[in-house]
This record gives structure tokens, C-alpha cells and sequence, in this order.
């Protein structure tokens, strides 16, 4: 093996599969020292920081100015949004253990909370569709008013977030199911985590803007 | 010649084409999605240009009647849209996409198979966009698609629709490739590539990058609100439910601020990789260049709002727009200075992508210069949808964006095709481009101070406008051949070309360190990378050619069917938008089943033996 | 060898010197014809601080424009490429230079930026004296104007009395538009759903033109409108005449037969379902006011002016003369076209 200076910023571990016999992708060649996927799930996370931003901005904007009810505070039931809160923000708790299983090998202990995070994500979902049927028999519909159009515009952005991660999970639980190791390997179940932490993360600003903050926006 | 081995997943069907349609329609190779950027580009710069000429024949005398003034709108409304996006940003994506990875020592982008995604929804939204040319309902509510005039009282038609769907598609593509493209640029580099020794180019993609990662989303969430109102009876823009239109205008320039600095961050690149090569200098003030497009890329959001001067947020709002303008004009100036600098003490050869280059470098200062003066807010309320803004973003955008692309097209034709392109016609294209493009707009500065409203079918012989106008029309034609110029030097250089060589014009960047045209895995080995202009630094400096890994086989991506099958599946399902809520299902039913059939098929390999190396 | 660069050379001289003329050559075609709307022409004080202002920029935009173009021509003319030059240094930067081209920009931008922000308030705070309000209503593809203090609603041409401040109030009824009449004041959308203000003043009387800016429909092109302006004592008579139009029309008939047919007419042919003339019964608010019709000098929205001729050409066929506008080809008979033109030039 030749001897050359190797570049200064790459943490150790990397250096030996970037500088050595190091294809262009088996290796996945990382100047970074961090898994592309990984790197391009953050961005992503950034990029979508920015499309929940224009939305919950929009809601702000709109919040108070609908000509008709139902209004918020007319249906909004904290307690009861305030558990499927819970359940999700505990769904992060349990994703972060099946993240710990990944990373120690532990396929057990990786599909055992797992499967609870797809769990808690079903339940989340259960609960606003209760919600939703709930509001509309109350009458809120998409198109009564700004509410109706901002409210179920922002969650179910939401909700599509989160749908999409139970079955993005579920992939992968179906996938360690069959013990393919290959494809659960921590770096994949890491970026799955990070979405989901980030769906939950939003769901908390949501829920302060939306629900908590509803009577100081009327 | 290199033997390849193809050792592809088991689980699914994978493509094994080599050469022939297929092999194009699966190909997840930079170079080879570069070129297709490349020409559809081209074949959309065409039409959006026929738009032109048309819009300037009847507009060429006052009181014409040449086309119907609703054609008229369809008219100026793709020439707008297909410019931006269906032209000059995969235009950008074509260098980006075949240089990038050359430049870092890369030998594909991070996400290839992504990569060959966006190019195929980048096309069929191109020609989504313009199907319904076809039955005479283009879109033809402005690219700005103001509200209430793009909701359904007032655009009752598919035009919107259309408009609306297709951008989505379009906008999907490009913000796939700003993630595909910082990821390359922070992940690939070769060893010894640190951030500060990029080239600019490089550079100047990573900003334009991080702006269309975080603009985007605006637009999109925008046109789902005005799809939304259309389609399900939503109120984000209905007045009467106490909705505010102007909404619309500050979610379309949270974006469309930022999308003016992706358009002319990459030329800005390109010619910071030209002026160097032919003064056979090094890029004046480096760190400062890199720190002024950064600047300019943060600067490019606190701006939106001086498209709005006129829509009464009243003096405070527009003081804060004004002046957050203003700043913008000073990393701006000191570009222009650097590149001056590099100059300076060089020794210029004037070949043709330096003509463009310097086309680009007095352009865009009258360019700059005009929008300096549209941050004088009071000047702009009389400037504000006038032809003096029309003059002010064709000076950005041909005078900069596309004569900064021309520079790069002449410069990288040789490492391309291995052919230069011819330089008496190149000379030629550029005089007349240049002759014929100030004909064109320089007068519409006169005629937007003389009142002459954007966006007009017809004016009266009276106005005073009758002799700028003809002149500008004369002028758009003189462009246009020299733009045709530019097409046939390319044509006949593919095939009768005179031979490049591997350093045609004695370049200083890691592209040229390769062989060229460059093979498909561009480096036979990893070059160690030890100084900012590596390859000159290697000729003439007597740094070593080092290697960053042994010789051996390479593992490149295998060519996939996904990327096309999903951009056909979500065209699909934006005909539903259009049309019907089935086919939408459908579309993002099969849609699904791509993203699940791409996560199971994986990256896959394909093993090959470079020359010298072949299988034992 | 040396012929082709020298070639060359002339080539890129010529092409300044052109680009020189082509500037010469607009302002020469600007000095000659008198644009019927222009910016560089203010008649009040809006539209002159606003040129003041755009002047200044000119100007140092000359300045930095001869400063960098002249930079460049010497570059490239000191340090072409020349056979027995030597390699050039490879200078990489120097920081001096940098420190003092970021700090000139930094000027210039501050020189913009005082003036501009007093600007931003002039044009956002009517001064304090004398003066009217006029409420501007924009609809697809007329505009409209109500006097509040005087109960006067009109329909494309804005009388208003020299000398005096006039308040505008603007919203629109359908979609965006933008008033704007270069002369007097630089423009100001109209938004459905707001109310958006300004101010102008016209110094000397005349005829100041405008124009919708902001696209809004097919005929976008086609939505002009005049500002009257007149002395105080003539504007105070418009109102009085107004005063007297809005107890019951004012009819001036040569052809006093032809006009009151023209008034049947006009009822008949279901004009008064979308028009309204004060102290008649036609009282329709979607197109424009017709009281007083006889002293507008133009019609459908400032593109014609208003001849009989020009008026029975338009009610014969609308479509034709303004491509979109919504009043609809009705087929009114010849003679009943001569009569209601007749009548509504009667209303003066």
C-alpha cells in the first residue's frame, strides 16, 4: 500500500475504506465519515422543516380570521389529543430503543420495539381519524371555513408523514422478520429513526400551535 | 478496453443493457443523465425561444392582431416557465450533473439511481407542461400564477391545471437533485478534496443546492393551496371566507427570490472556472468568492418581498425589503471585482468560451446595475411590472445565467465529446448573440419608463412606444440566429470536430487530470488531491500524481428501471390531478410500489476492469 | 497570427461603440417622441421625487458601470495573450483589494439608501392641506371612481383639481390589478378583499394617462385610463354639473326625438341591467356608471375616443374592439344603435 497524507477532516474508522481498495460505492465512499443516506435524510428533514414552516405559517396567519364556525375552541378536546400526543411522543422512546437494538446487534430487542413503535404510530393515526369523523360530524369540514381548510390541510400533512412512516417501519419489521440483516442494518433502521423523531418533533409544535395556542389565537 | 462484469441483486429484474435505447432509459451514469439534461434542455430552450420571437412579432407594431390576445397570454406564460424551469435550470443541471463528480474525484453522485429520477420527471413534466399547447388551454395565468385570477372563477379551463400539476412534477425532480447534489459534493470528494480546495463551480452548485432544498417547498405547498381551492373547495385564497391573497405572493417569492440565485449561481460557477483556465491564473480572492456566494445564498431569503414594493405593506415592510436588497448588491460587486482581479496580470486568450465569458462579466454588471436601482423602493413603484424589469432579469438571465452556460458549453464540449467545437462559428454565434441580445433588451429599459406595462398583447400607435419596439423585435431575431449559431457549431462539431486531446485549453481542474471523453467509471484510480488547482498544480508545479487506492476493479451502480417507472407512474397521477381522482390513485398507488420495489432492488453492482487491469 | 488578434480587437471595439449607440440611440428616439405616458416626464411631486431618486441610481450605476466595463477593456487589452509574454504569476489574492471593493459597494448602497427610505415614507403619508378622496375600484377591465364627498361614481377618467392632494383608496372586485399613471405617481395594486391607499397631485392641468400594470386577464392590455386634471374652479364646476346630474339627468339634445328613443332604447336592449344613470331607473353596478357619459373623452376603459362613431362601433360589437371584455355582442338593431349613442351623448 502506497503512503500519502490522508485528508485531515475524516474522523478515524473511515479513513481505511476511503483510502484503501475502496470502490466508489461499496463503500460508500463518505469524505464526511457519515453515511450519505444519512446526510441526505437530514437535508431532508431541513427541506421539510420548510414545507411544515409554510404550513403552520399559513395556519397562524388564517387562525381567527374564519367568517364561520365551528371554530376551534368549539371542538378541539385537549385531554383526548393530549393522550395520542403521548402515545406518539412514547413512540419515539421506542423507536430510539429499536435504534439501540440495531446498533448492538440485538435483532431481538430491534423487532421487539419496533414493532411497538408501528404500534403507537397506528394508534396516533387512530386517534385522528376519531378526530376527524368527530369534526366532521360537528360540521367542520375541508371547505366550511379557513379553519377547516388550514386545520385539516396542516395535521393531515401530518398524518401522511406519520402514515408513511408505520408503513416504512413496517417494511422494515417485515424485513428483520426474515432476518435479512443485510438490509436492518443499524444505518438503515438509524434513518428511519430520524424521520420518525422528526415527524414527532413536528407533531409537538403542531399540537402547541394548533391546539394549546387555540384560545390565544381567537 | 475496460471489461465489465455484471454481478446484479437477485431479488428483481435489473436491466443489463449496455449500449443501445435501454441502456439510456435504465442509465444511472452522471454523464450519460448529463447529456440528456443537455439536450432536452436544448430542445425546450427551442421552443420556449419560438415563444419569444412570436411575442416580439406582435408586439413589433402597435395594434397587431398576428395571434389572439388569449394566445398571447399562453405565450408569455410558458415562454416564462419553460425558460426557468424547463430550460436554464436543466441546462445547470446538465453541467452540474456531467462535471460535478468529475471535479471532486467522484465516480457517480451520491444517489444515481435518484439522480436518473430526476432527469425522467424533469422530462415528462416538461412535456406534461406542454400538452395542453394541443388543444389550445396552455397555461396563461403568468408564471407567477397570481391569485384569484388562477382559481376557478377566474381560469375555469385546464390551463391552471395543468400549469399547476406540472410544475409539481417538474419541482419534485429539481429538489431531488439539490439533496443528490450536496450530498455528493459534502460525501464524494476525493481524499485531499477538502471544501476550500472545490472549484468554485462546485462551489456555487452546493449553495444553489441548499437554495432550491429550502425554496422549493414553498412553491410546492403554495400550488397545492391554489390545486386545493380548485379542486376540493378549500378557502386559502376565497376572500369572502377572510382568506388574504397576497399569501400567495409571499409563499411564490420565498421561493421565487431564491430561485433567481439558482439560476445564476452555476453560471456565476462556470465562469469562475473559465476567466481562470484562459488567463492562466488562479481565481482572484478564492475564500472570498466562496464566502460571497454563501453570503448571497442567505441574503437570497430576506429578500422576497421586493417583488411586493406595490402591493401596499405600507413604508416600514418596504424600508426592511429596501435595504435587506441593497446588502445583496455587495457580495455582488465583489464577485465581479475578483474576477477582474483574476484577469489582471493574466494572459488572455481569447477563445470562445472566453468571449462568453466575458459576454457574461459585462452583461450582468448592467444586469446587477438595474436591479440595484429597483431596490430604490419609491423609483421601483414606477419601475414594478414594467419592460424596465423585463430588461433587468434578460440581462440576468440571458446576458448572465445563459452566456455563462455558453462559456461552460464551449469550454467542456472537448472533455465531452473529444472534439473542439468550431471556434469561427463560436466567434460568430457570440457576436451576434451579443449584438442582437442588447438589441433586444436594452430598449425595453426605455420603454418601461416610458409606461410600457409587462405582459401587454397590444398598445397603441400613440404611446410612443412604435420605433423601441420594432427595434427590440429586429433585435430578438438577430439573437435568435446567433442561438442557431450555437446549434449548428454543435452539430457539426459532434462529427467533424477537430480532435481535442486530453487538455485542449491548458486547464487547471481535476476534470481534465481523466481521460477524455471520460470513461464510465472517470477515474481509473481515486486521484489524492493535494492543491485547490490540482491539475495544473501537477503540470506545472511539480506536485505528484498521487493515487488515493490501488489499481484494481471498480464497483459502479447498476442501471435501473425504477427511475423511469416512477416519474411515469407520478405523471401519471398528475393527469389525475387534471383530469380524475381514479387515474390520481392509480398513479400514486403504482407510485408506491416503484418507491417499494426500488428500496428492495438496492444500489446493485456492476464490477468493472479498467485498462490495464483487466480480469484475470 | 497578429492580423487575427488585432481583427479581433476591432471586433470587440465595435461592439462597445455599438452598445454606446444603442444607448444614444434610445435616448434619442425618447427625446423625440413624446410618450403619451411616461416616468421621466413627472407632472406632481410623487412622480418627481420618484425620478429624482431613479436618476440618482443612474447615475452611480454610469459610474461603476464605466468603472468596471473600462476595468475589463484595459485587462483585456494589456494582458492578452502575446507570443514571448511571460507565464503569468499565479497571484491568488490580494486583501487590500478586497477591503476596499467591499467597502465602496457598502458607500454607494448607503448613498441609495437614505434618500430611499425617505422616499418609502413620502410616498406613504399624504401631506397635510387641501384635499380630496377618490375611491378607485378596479374590475376586469375598467376601473372606477367614486368621489365620497360628493356622491359622484365615474367610470375611467379621473377628474381632479390641480394643485390639491388627491387620497386614493384602491381595491379591486375581481382580481389583481395595479393603477398606475406614470406621470403622476408610480403604482399601487389593487387588491380584492383590501384597501390599499396612496397620493398624488398634479401640478399643471392636462391629461395624464394610465394603465392597469398588474396582468389580469385577457384583456389586461386594454384597461387604460385618463386623470383629468383641472383648474379648481373647473373641477368645482364638474361637481356642481355632477350635483345637478344626480337629482336627474342632464340632457343637452340637439335631436331631442332621437334621445328619447335613444332613452328607451336603453332600457328596452336591457343596458340598465349592468349600467347605471343617476335619476333614471337604470341602476345596474356591473359595468360603468354611464351619468354624465357625454363628458368623458374616452371609452371602453381609455382605448377609444369618445365619437359617436367610436360609440355605436362599440355597442354594435363589442368583442371585436376589446377581445374578452364582458360586455357581450347584443345585437341591437341599427337605428336603436344611433339612439342610444345619441342619447348618451346627450347626458352631458
Amino acid at each position: 500500500m502506497s503512503t500519502y497524507p490522508l485528508p485531515q477532516q475524516e474522523p478515524q474508522g473511515a479513513q481505511e475504506s476511503v483510502a484503501l481498495q475502496a470502490p466508489a460505492h461499496e463503500a460508500h465512499h463518505a469524505a464526511l465519515g457519515v453515511d450519505s443516506k444519512k446526510i441526505g435524510m437530514w437535508l431532508f428533514i431541513a427541506s421539510d422543516c420548510m414545507f411544515f414552516g409554510a404550513l403552520i405559517g399559513t395556519y397562524l396567519i388564517y387562525a381567527g380570521k374564519s367568517t364561520v364556525g365551528p371554530y376551534p375552541q368549539d371542538l378541539f378536546d385537549i385531554p383526548l389529543t393530549t393522550v395520542s400526543t403521548f402515545i406518539l411522543l412514547m413512540s419515539s422512546l421506542a423507536m430510539a430503543m429499536a435504534v439501540h437494538g440495531a446498533q448492538h446487534g440485538d435483532m431481538k430487542k430491534l423487532k421487539r420495539w419496533l414493532g411497538l413503535t408501528i404500534l403507537m404510530g397506528l394508534t396516533f393515526l387512530g386517534f385522528q381519524v376519531y378526530e376527524y369523523s368527530h369534526f366532521i360530524a360537528a360540521g367542520l369540514t375541508l371547505s366550511r371555513n379557513l379553519f377547516g381548510t388550514t386545520f385539516y390541510v396542516l395535521t393531515g400533512t401530518h398524518g401522511v408523514h406519520v402514515a408513511l412512516g408505520v408503513l416504512w417501519l413496517t417494511l422494515l419489521f417485515i424485513t428483520a422478520l426474515r432476518g435479512d440483516t443485510k438490509r436492518v442494518n443499524p444505518v438503515n433502521v438509524e434513518i428511519a429513526g430520524l424521520y420518525w423523531h422528526f415527524v414527532d418533533i413536528v407533531w409537538i409544535v403542531v399540537f402547541a400551535v394548533v391546539y394549546l395556542m387555540a384560545d390565544v389565537a381567537a | 478496453m475496460a471489461t465489465i462484469t455484471s454481478t446484479t441483486a437477485r431479488t428483481l429484474l435489473r436491466p443489463t443493457a449496455q449500449k443501445g435505447l435501454l441502456s439510456w432509459l435504465t442509465t444511472v451514469d452522471h454523464k450519460r443523465i448529463g447529456i440528456m439534461y443537455f439536450w432536452t434542455a436544448l430542445f425546450f430552450l427551442f421552443i420556449g425561444g419560438v415563444e419569444a420571437l412570436i411575442i416580439r412579432l406582435q408586439l413589433a407594431r402597435p395594434n397587431q392582431t398576428l395571434v389572439h390576445p388569449e394566445t398571447f397570454n399562453q405565450l408569455f406564460t410558458m415562454h416564462g416557465t419553460t425558460m426557468i424551469f424547463l430550460a436554464v435550470m436543466p441546462l445547470i443541471a446538465a453541467f452540474i450533473n456531467y462535471l460535478l463528480p468529475l471535479m471532486i474525484g467522484a465516480r457517480d453522485v451520491a444517489f444515481p439511481r435518484l439522480n436518473a429520477f430526476s432527469y425522467w420527471i424533469f422530462l415528462l413534466g416538461g412535456i406534461f407542461l406542454n400538452i395542453p399547447w394541443f388543444f389550445g388551454q396552455a397555461p396563461n395565468a403568468a408564471w407567477t400564477g397570481y391569485v384569484p385570477l388562477t382559481l376557478n372563477q377566474y381560469s375555469p379551463g385546464l390551463n391552471a391545471d395543468y400549469w399547476l400539476a406540472g410544475l409539481q412534477l417538474v419541482g419534485l425532480g429539481t429538489l431531488i437533485s439539490g439533496f443528490n447534489f450536496i450530498v455528493t459534493i459534502f460525501n464524494m470528494r476525493a481524499p485531499g478534496m477538502t471544501l476550500l480546495r472545490m472549484p468554485v463551480f462546485a462551489w456555487t452548485t452546493l449553495i444553489m443546492s441548499f437554495l432550491v432544498i429550502m425554496a422549493f417547498p414553498s412553491i410546492t405547498i403554495a400550488l397545492f393551496f391554489i390545486m386545493f381551492d380548485r379542486m376540493f373547495g378549500t378557502h386559502f385564497f376565497n376572500i369572502a371566507a377572510g382568506a388574504d391573497i397576497t399569501l400567495w405572493q409571499h409563499l411564490f417569492w420565498v421561493f421565487g427570490h431564491p430561485e433567481v440565485y439558482i439560476l445564476i449561481l452555476p453560471a456565476m460557477g462556470i465562469i469562475s472556472e473559465v476567466v481562470p483556465t484562459f488567463s492562466r491564473k488562479p481565481l482572484f480572492g478564492y475564500s472570498v468568492m466562496v464566502f460571497s456566494t454563501v453570503a448571497i445564498g442567505f441574503l437570497g431569503f430576506s429578500v422576497w418581498s421586493h417583488h411586493m414594493f406595490t402591493i401596499g405593506m405600507g413604508a416600514v415592510a418596504n424600508t426592511a425589503f429596501a435595504l435587506t436588497t441593497m446588502t445583496i448588491a455587495i457580495p455582488t460587486g465583489i464577485k465581479m471585482f475578483n474576477w477582474i482581479g483574476t484577469l489582471w496580470g493574466g494572459s488572455i486568450r481569447f477563445k470562445t468560451p472566453m468571449l462568453y465569458a466575458l459576454g457574461f462579466l459585462s452583461m450582468f454588471v448592467i444586469g446587477g446595475l438595474s436591479g440595484v436601482m429597483h431596490s430604490a423602493a419609491p423609483a421601483n413603484m414606477q419601475q414594478h411590472d414594467t419592460y424596465f424589469v423585463i430588461a433587468h432579469f434578460h440581462y440576468v438571465l440571458i446576458g448572465g445565467a445563459l452566456f455563462g452556460l455558453l462559456a461552460g458549453m464551449h469550454y467542456w464540449f472537448p472533455k465531452v465529446t473529444g472534439r473542439l467545437m468550431n471556434e469561427r462559428l463560436g466567434v460568430a454565434s457570440f457576436i451576434f448573440s451579443l449584438i442582437g441580445f442588447n438589441m433586444t433588451f436594452f430598449p425595453h429599459h426605455f420603454l418601461g419608463l416610458m409606461g410600457m406595462p409587462r405582459r401587454i398583447y397590444t398598445y397603441d400607435a400613440a404611446m410612443g412606444w412604435n420605433t423601441l419596439n420594432m427595434l427590440s423585435t429586429v433585435g430578438a431575431f438577430v439573437l435568435a440566429f446567433g442561438f442557431t449559431l450555437v446549434l449548428v457549431n454543435l452539430l457539426v462539431s459532434i462529427k467533424k470536430g477537430k480532435e481535442a486531446g486530453p487538455d485542449p485549453w491548458d486547464a487547471r481542474t481535476l476534470e481534465w487530470i481523466t481521460e477524455t471523453p471520460p470513461p464510465v467509471y472517470n477515474f481509473a484510480v481515486t486521484p489524492l488531491v493535494s492543491s485547490r488547482d490540482e491539475f495544473w498544480a501537477r503540470k506545472y508545479q511539480g506536485a505528484p500524481a498521487l493515487a488515493a487506492e490501488e489499481p484494481g476493479p471498480i464497483i459502479l451502480p447498476a442501471p435501473s428501471y425504477f427511475p423511469l417507472l416512477m416519474s411515469i407512474a407520478l405523471t401519471v397521477a398528475a393527469f389525475g390531478l387534471v383530469y380524475s381522482n381514479l387515474l390520481l390513485t392509480i398513479g400514486l398507488a403504482a407510485t408506491l410500489l416503484c418507491i417499494i420495489g426500488w428500496a428492495f432492488e438496492g444500489v446493485g453492482e456492476v464490477t468493472i476492469y479498467p485498462k490495464g487491469f483487466e480480469q484475470q | 497570427m497578429r492580423r487575427s488578434r488585432l481583427s479581433r480587437c476591432v471586433q470587440r471595439g465595435t461592439l462597445l461603440v455599438f452598445v454606446l449607440l444603442l444607448a444614444l440611440a434610445g435616448a434619442q428616439v425618447y427625446a423625440q417622441s413624446t410618450p403619451q405616458q411616461s416616468a421621466l416626464q413627472p407632472a406632481g411631486p410623487v412622480a418627481r421625487m420618484q425620478l429624482d431618486l431613479f436618476m440618482l441610481t443612474v447615475y452611480i450605476a454610469i459610474g461603476i458601470f464605466t468603472l468596471v466595463v473600462g476595468l475589463l477593456l484595459i485587462a483585456i487589452v494589456r494582458f492578452r495573450s502575446r507570443p514571448g509574454r511571460p507565464e503569468p504569476k499565479q497571484v491568488t489574492g490580494n486583501n487590500t483589494l478586497e477591503v476596499v471593493w467591499t467597502i465602496v459597494p457598502v458607500i454607494l448602497v448607503a448613498i441609495i439608501a437614505v434618500p430611499t427610505v425617505r422616499g418609502l415614507f413620502f410616498v406613504d403619508t399624504p401631506p397635510e392641506g387641501e384635499s380630496i378622496t377618490v375611491n378607485v375600484t378596479a374590475h376586469q377591465w375598467w376601473w372606477e371612481f367614486e368621489y365620497p364627498d360628493y356622491g359622484i361614481v365615474t367610470a375611467n377618467e379621473m377628474r381632479i383639481p390641480t394643485g390639491k392632494v388627491v387620497k386614493l383608496n384602491l381595491t379591486s372586485s375581481d382580481v389583481i390589478h395595479s393603477f398606475w399613471v406614470p406621470n403622476l405617481a408610480g403604482k399601487m395594486d389593487t387588491n380584492p378583499g383590501r384597501w390599499n391607499s396612496m397620493w398624488l397631485q398634479a401640478d399643471t392641468p392636462g391629461v395624464y394617462y394610465g394603465q392597469c400594470a398588474e396582468f389580469c386577464g385577457v384583456a389586461h392590455a386594454n384597461m387604460r385610463f385618463r386623470v383629468i386634471a383641472e383648474t379648481p374652479e373647473e373641477f368645482d364646476a364638474w361637481v356642481a354639473r355632477w350635483e345637478e346630474a344626480l337629482v336627474e339627468p342632464v340632457v343637452h339634445a340637439e335631436t331631442p326625438d332621437l334621445v328619447a328613443r335613444g332613452a328607451e332604447a336603453f332600457m328596452d336592449r336591457a343596458c340598465f341591467a349592468c349600467h347605471a344613470i343617476a335619476g333614471t331607473d337604470a341602476k345596474g353596478v356591473v359595468g360603468p356608471n354611464l351619468t354624465l357619459f357625454g363628458t368623458r373623452t374616452s371609452l371602453a376603459a381609455g382605448m377609444l375616443d369618445n365619437t359617436p362613431e367610436n360609440l355605436a362601433a362599440w355597442i354594435r360589437d363589442p368583442q371585436a374592439i376589446k377581445p374578452g371584455n364582458q360586455m357581450p355582442r347584443l345585437n341591437v338593431p341599427e337605428e336603436d344603435i344611433q339612439a342610444i349613442v345619441a342619447y348618451l351623448h346627450s347626458l352631458r
